[in-house]
């Protein structure tokens, strides 16, 4: 590894070319997501190729997989192909031959790669990145194993863990995303599948399956937060559920917080933890509240720390801007001899509460 | 059916969900219909509805239709599909457009999934067609994104005993452009139609709302006993809660049911649809009030949630003493309304539960408002 220059982080890499970005001409990334080899991506992808050819637009493939399907073979044999660059020790899109051809569009069957040394991006979704950067608008397929961020996940379901992986924020810089999804007994065998028997194989490709859907729903969610921010609309559409769990030091945190994950993992949703800090506590609360966001941290949980003179206005302001659809707040019993809830910030909010369920907490 | 032997299985059904017309669902159904054909399936389409679309009308070519079948209503021709000449050609599969549609009155059932379950119970093999707007339980917010209320719904249970559920995808951009280009319906309606339904931001809502119902139903097909080998670990404890609804006139009544419905679907759990009355029937009340809870427990009843009428003059502890005898972990109750000639009635009633259900959440639902535009 001696005098190797030192190669960008991803993240650094993403953001120079978000900052980049900014600057006009860039290329639109699409990405064609699939669960499993087989689900037919590549033909999916090709099959748009040849359309977009056929409606006229100059399209090249910048990349295909080593061994296609004969249905996709057959319409590669119509397109112009660019083909990969051998190096030794594997081979690597032809990042310059492409900028210099310049197409409109540009297709990459298979963008979870590592380049071989001596190539000098180290992976090709940052060779894709220079040819959005050089105005190249690119179509690539990945499946949903190869995001490093679901790796630990995929290894849990199929005992493998991925080594040549595109990080999630790639993705979700795409402009559009497109999932090719399918029954999972349409999948073909792989040679390497023979050992394991068709049951498991059937819930190991569900398991996939559900993955790549909660990650192009995810995808599609940022794209609308995006959207409606970019054309300053506040309307929140509740299509993905997010659970707000209000606590305060003397909450009974671990039955909102254990309910909250139950259902959060349920529904996919976002899991927030919010406190609202009104004014100095004691000590001691301190110390419970700072228990009680441990337990919240631990849990996976988002944690808002709310400034507000209002409890109650400060919940729905915050639930309104991050579009909560489920809000956990306890409710103590503990009111007198005659307990009430009028009056109470937990009346209020029942009341004037819009578009969101409020679930109290016994305390 | 069981003289005619009671080793038929029952037809498996598949469906082609998406988001919007013109994301090709019919086209992806014709398609996986031809491949059958050619593998040397019986294969009959069932119902298609071309809507002038050629790449999709096209796809038909060398499919036996099942002619449909006219229907007199009020002086007007109707067509609809001929689910008895189906039974009477008994194909392997079926092809069948459109699966929420609401058959014209006169008609032997009153939706066409209705008809679809014939087929099933038949033996044959269905492939069909929905968009997400049309599942019940997310009428709600169906509206609040688009500002429609969608009247063809289908019952999540009907969907939930799909063989499977195949999300057809397309990007909105792409959606869009077909329109645009005429694909979808001709450009005058085009036009109409992106002003309103087919605003970008409201079809990535309800795509985002396909996918994750897609991911939805995948996991809903997992085998139980093997769901514990993936990320999921809290699945197990959901089994254990139990939900109640409280059902009465209000006419929110019809939101609270669909939210707690799917709630309780996705926590895997029981669902109790309760109404509380003095006399323990409905006989008493006035008409409109009987009518409007009648209904109420009606539309319980076809989401299939068990429903009971207690006999109490106390609702709240009516109600809670119901929840502790069967173990209920979660009580639905509507938002109270803010109307002047009731004023506290209704928020008494959830202040008293809140109070008398101590081991026991009270999830509260209110509105889902509608988008403004």
């Amino acid at each position: 590894m001696a005098g190797e220059i030192r190669r960008k982080t991803p993240e650094e890499f993403l953001r120079e070319c978000q900052a980049e970005e900014a600057a006009a001409g860039k290329g639109r990334l699409k990405i064609v997501l699939g669960y499993a080899s087989g689900v037919g991506k590549s033909f999916r992808m090709i099959d748009e190729a040849r359309r977009r050819r056929e409606r006229g637009q100059d399209v090249v493939v910048g990349a295909v997989q080593p061994k296609e399907p004969p249905d996709v073979e057959a319409i590669l044999r119509k397109l112009e192909v660019i083909p990969l660059r051998m190096v030794e020790g594997g081979t690597a899109i032809d990042v310059e031959a492409i900028i210099r051809r310049h197409p409109a569009v540009c297709f990459i069957d298979g963008l979870a790669y590592d380049n071989p040394p001596g190539i000098r991006n180290r992976t090709r979704w940052q060779d894709v990145q220079c040819l959005l950067d050089a105005g190249i608008k690119v179509v690539a397929s990945i499946n949903v194993q190869y995001i490093a961020e679901l790796r630990d996940q995929v290894e849990a379901i199929t005992g493998k863990y991925p080594t040549q992986t595109v990080p999630v924020s790639f993705i979700k810089s795409a402009d559009e995303i497109e999932i090719v999804d399918a029954p999972e007994e349409s999948i073909d065998h792989s040679p390497a599948d023979e050992r394991i028997d068709a049951v498991k194989r059937q819930q190991r490709l569900a398991k996939l399956r559900e993955l790549a859907l909660v990650l192009a729903a995810d995808v599609v969610d940022r794209q609308l937060i995006d959207y409606l921010r970019l054309h300053g609309i506040p309307q929140q559409f509740g299509a993905h559920e997010r659970i707000l769990v209000c606590i305060t030091p003397r909450s009974n945190v671990n039955d909102m917080i254990g309910t909250a994950q139950m259902i959060a993992e349920r529904f996919h949703a976002e899991l927030i933890v919010g406190y609202v800090a009104q004014g100095h506590i004691s000590a001691s609360d301190q110390a419970a509240l700072d228990e009680r966001l441990a337990v919240a941290r631990a849990a996976g949980a988002r944690i808002e720390i709310l400034e507000g003179e209002n409890l109650v206005e400060t919940l729905l302001a915050f639930s309104k801007s991050q579009g909560v659809t489920q809000l956990f707040i306890g409710h103590s019993q503990r009111s007198g001899i005659v307990p009430r809830i009028f009056g109470t910030p937990v009346d209020t909010l029942i009341r004037r509460s819009r578009g969101m369920d409020i679930r109290i907490f016994p305390q | 059916m069981t003289e005619h032997g009671p080793e038929r299985r029952r037809g498996k059904l598949k469906i082609f969900m998406g988001y919007a017309a013109g994301v090709g669902k019919t086209y992806s159904m014709l398609e996986e219909g031809q491949e059958l054909k050619s593998r040397g399936v019986d294969v009959v389409i069932g119902y298609f509805e071309p809507h002038g679309r050629k790449d999709t009308i096209a796809k038909t070519e060398g499919l036996e239709i099942i002619p449909r079948r006219k229907v007199d209503y009020r002086g007007s021709i109707f067509e609809e599909m001929d689910t008895d000449a189906i039974l009477a050609r008994r194909p392997e599969v079926c092809l069948v457009d459109e699966f929420p549609h609401t058959n014209v009155p006169g008609s032997d059932r009153a939706k066409r999934w209705e008809d679809v379950q014939m087929l099933l119970d038949a033996g044959i093999d269905v492939l069909t067609t929905m968009n997400i707007q049309h599942l019940e339980s997310l009428n709600d917010q169906v509206w609040h994104i688009t500002g429609i209320r969608v009247r063809e719904t289908i019952p999540d249970w009907v969907v939930q005993q799909a063989d499977e559920v195949v999300m057809t995808d397309l990007t909105p951009r792409a959606l869009l452009h077909r329109l645009q280009r005429g694909v979808v319906y001709g450009r005058e309606k085009a036009a109409r139609a992106m002003e309103n339904f087919f605003q970008e931001q409201t079809l990535v809502a309800l795509r985002e709302l396909a996918l994750r119902q897609a991911a939805h139903e995948v996991e809903q097909r997992l085998d139980p006993a093997d769901a514990n080998v993936g990320p999921e670990t809290q699945a197990q404890n959901s089994k254990h809660n139990k939900i109640l609804v409280s059902i009465t006139a209000d006419p929110q009544t019809a939101m609270l049911i669909r939210r707690a419905k799917r709630v309780s679907d996705f926590l895997n759990s029981e669902c109790f649809a309760v109404t509380v009355q003095p006399t323990g029937d409905l006989s008493e009340l006035p008409e409109k009030d009987r009518e409007s809870i009648d209904r109420h427990l009606n539309f319980a009843r076809n989401l299939h949630i068990e429903t009971r009428i207690l006999e109490a003059e106390d609702v709240a502890s009516a109600l809670v003493d119901f929840a502790r005898r069967n173990q209920i972990t979660q009580i639905f109750l509507a938002q109270p309304r803010e109307r002047l000639w009731i004023p506290l009635l209704s928020r008494d009633l959830v202040q008293r539960i809140v109070r008398l259900a101590k081991d026991i959440q009270i999830v509260i639902v209110s509105d889902r408002e509608t988008a403004s535009r």
